[in-house]
């Protein structure tokens, strides 16, 4: 009989284990945003969204955000309407029939650095800059990764040949990526004064993306704790009365 | 007519005036607190309830879902994201149903092999093993809809590898294959008609399960020692008995569900779907979900494309066959001791097949894959019919309140001589 509960516990578990487990050794990041009760570090998001903007928005787009999405991260009406009146998309047709150009509003998508597909690959070389909204779920152990990959641009070893436009990083899968080294010590500077190193850099614009991503975590995770307790609670009830019930029975 | 024409039945008059003109109030009292069920139930037997309890869960989240999804190719991915970010709870509404599925799974994984571990499948229960095997094969089609809807990369690859099965069938197969798509390749036309069945079966699943439930108490629950009921000593009433059981399990269960669901919502899922469908990259790997695993890996361990996808059937039809392939009476594997370690050499080869249906078909992987392949055969065909034959099954008790009685006597001497 115990035999069978540990296949079945095996069973449930091992699964969801094989599946974390496949990554290089690549190394662990302390993040304030995992555990049970993590949360996000407003200012480090807010940070790294700046990161995104100077930099890496240069050639990802990230169109699963809308501007006033970022009233979640600390940022007052006023400073959203600022911000994306920065940009300008194309909307229309107006009575004309004419499309015309005007400021972005808070409730536009994150405007694109390129009109599309086509024309992100004919800047880059033939490679395509992947969107970046939910980029943290779509690579295994997200924000390590990219936190890594950041880092990751080393010299190559000596015998190791690069492709054409490619450059050498040690946890891209192969160990070559097609986007330049983005981020360095000093590319941004911090309003509130943070120093900028790049390791600096990369935790708070991964921050930022992982936000992105799941801008739900926070909310989700306190729900968690009391759907948790709950079961714990009613739990506890029902086995106390299974027990009396079942006593007469024995 | 009965007695259930007698006007007075009820001390409430409302419950009176529904039962004289529909006996329904008779028939949940008789089916569901009446219902007499043997005592020595472990908790395996909870697993029938956490199952249709998931079933319904899935069903609500997923109408939910649906008012808030488009199944088109160039909105259905961005639909999903808009869910999660800007649908008020729609993040819990899709991790409910996503993980919920998986979890669905894993009950119904573990309520098939309580059936053929206890003989469930047995005289008089021979039907309701036959329903039961087509409601897991309704998952099965079910799910794989399901993982198609929201366009991502493994969503589009996984339908175009699955789908081309078909196209392996000899003389009809391209055909077959272009009208389940709707088009010659996975696209727009395959989407719509994959939401649509996705939205529908669940439905057919659910009646599936009603006609299961009902043909389980046509004859009673089967039980550990799988001997039939003798007397009222041997049973206890569904109600309230029963349900604290299932109550306990299900708040047991349901921690789990919440603790994946809300702490580690993607554990389960594979991370290239989170990348928008693109039929011009293929992903590295096309892994199947792992609650199909098993079977896939079946499917990949054949050299030959319509082998594999011969035998990746056959080994669920085989199982609507299990029923007259065991022929010994005796139904608990408690009793039969050499078929139950075979019994549970199988669930390890299932997951231990599972487990290399992820993984690159080659080298090792293939090599366990095609002996698993051999065991799973090898079980249901030879050693199912013929182990009767060899075997000395062991002396069943007398009844259900015997067993439970020597228990005690025997946990009592026990006692004295610890004293
Ligand atoms: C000069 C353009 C450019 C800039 C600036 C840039 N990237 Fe990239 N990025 C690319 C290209 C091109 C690729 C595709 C690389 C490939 O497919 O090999 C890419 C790929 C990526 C990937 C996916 C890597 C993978 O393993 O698939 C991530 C994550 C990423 N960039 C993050 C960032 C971040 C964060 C920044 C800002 C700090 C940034 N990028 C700035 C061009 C850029």
């Amino acid at each position: 009989m115990r035999f069978i509960f540990t296949i079945l516990f095996c069973f449930t578990f091992c699964f969801s284990i094989f599946a974390a487990s496949e990554t290089k050794n690549a190394p662990k990041h302390e993040w304030s945003f995992t555990g049970l009760n993590g949360t996000f570090d407003k200012s480090a998001i807010q940070r790294g969204y700046k990161v995104y903007r100077e930099v890496c928005a240069g050639c990802h787009s990230m169109n699963l955000l809308y501007y006033r999405d970022l009233i979640d991260i600390g940022f007052t009406n006023d400073e959203i309407k600022a911000i994306a009146s920065e940009y300008t998309v194309i909307d229309g047709p107006n009575d004309e029939g004419e499309m015309f150009e005007r400021p972005a509003k808070s409730f536009d998508r994150f405007v694109s650095p390129y009109l599309n597909e086509q024309e992100a690959r004919y800047s880059n070389n033939g490679s395509y800059p992947p969107d970046l909204s939910v980029i943290t779920k779509a690579k295994i152990n997200g924000p390590d990764y990219i936190y890594n990959l950041l880092l990751g641009y080393v010299d190559p070893p000596e015998d190791f040949e690069l492709g054409d436009g490619m450059y050498y990083n040690k946890w891209k899968e192969g160990e070559q990526i097609a986007m330049a080294q983005p981020l360095d010590e000093g590319y941004v500077d911090y309003d509130d004064g943070t120093e900028n190193s790049l390791e600096q850099l990369a935790e708070d614009v991964t921050t930022f993306l992982v936000w992105s991503a799941e801008p739900e975590l926070e909310e989700r995770k306190s729900l968690g704790i009391k759907v948790l307790l709950f079961f714990v609670v009613a739990g506890l009830f029902v086995f106390i009365a299974k027990n009396r019930l079942w006593k007469s029975v024995n | 007519m009965n007695n259930s024409s007698d006007p007075k039945k009820y001390k409430n008059s409302f419950l009176n005036w529904i039962e004289f003109r529909l006996p329904i109030v008779s028939y949940i009292e008789r089916e569901y607190k009446d219902y007499p069920m043997p005592k020595n139930c472990n908790y395996f037997w909870s697993f029938g309830a956490m199952a249709t309890i998931l079933l319904v869960v899935l069903i609500v989240t997923g109408i939910f879902l649906a008012m808030n999804y488009t199944p088109h190719t160039d909105l259905a991915f961005n639909s999903v994201e808009r869910i999660m970010r800007d649908v008020n709870y729609g993040w819990l509404l899709r991790y409910l149903h996503s993980n919920g599925a998986a979890f669905f799974f894993i009950v119904v994984y573990i309520h098939i092999m309580r059936g053929m571990y206890y003989g469930s499948y047995k005289y008089p229960r021979e039907l309701n093993w036959i329903l039961g095997v087509f409601i897991f094969l309704l998952m099965m089609a079910t799910a794989f809809l399901g993982y198609t809807l929201p366009w991502g990369q493994m969503s589009y690859w996984g339908a175009t590898v699955i789908t081309n099965l078909f196209s392996a069938i000899p003389v009809i197969g391209e055909g077959l294959k272009t009208w389940i798509l709707g088009d010659y390749t996975v696209g727009n036309a395959t989407l719509n008609r994959f939401f649509a069945l996705h939205y529908v079966l669940p439905f057919v699943i659910f009646g599936v399960v009603a006609l299961h439930v009902a043909a389980v108490h046509v004859h009673g629950s089967n039980n550990p020692s799988g001997i039939d009921i003798k007397s009222k000593n041997d049973t206890v009433n569904f109600f309230p008995y029963m349900i604290i059981k299932d109550t306990l399990a299900i708040c047991v269960f349901g921690f789990i569900i919440a603790a994946v669901v809300f702490f580690g919502p993607n554990l389960m899922a594979e991370v290239d779907n989170y990348i928008p469908a693109n039929p011009m990259v293929t992903p590295s790997h096309i892994v199947a979900n792992w609650y199909l695993a098993p079977f896939y890996a079946i499917l990949r361990a054949v050299p030959d494309k319509l082998g594999g996808v011969a035998l990746m059937f056959a080994s669920i039809l085989i199982l609507f066959f299990l029923p007259w392939l065991d022929r010994v009476k005796i139904r608990s594997c408690n009793y039969r001791p050499i078929f139950k370690w075979f019994m549970m050499l199988f669930f390890v080869n299932f997951f231990v097949l599972g487990y290399v249906g992820m993984k690159p078909a080659e080298g090792i992987y293939l090599l366990v894959a095609r002996m698993g392949l051999i065991y799973y055969f090898v079980f249901l065909l030879l050693i199912t019919p013929f182990i009767g034959r060899i075997e000395k099954t062991k002396k069943l008790p007398l009844s259900i309140s015997n067993i439970l009685n020597n228990n005690h006597s025997e946990q009592n001497k026990f006692q004295k001589e610890v004293n």
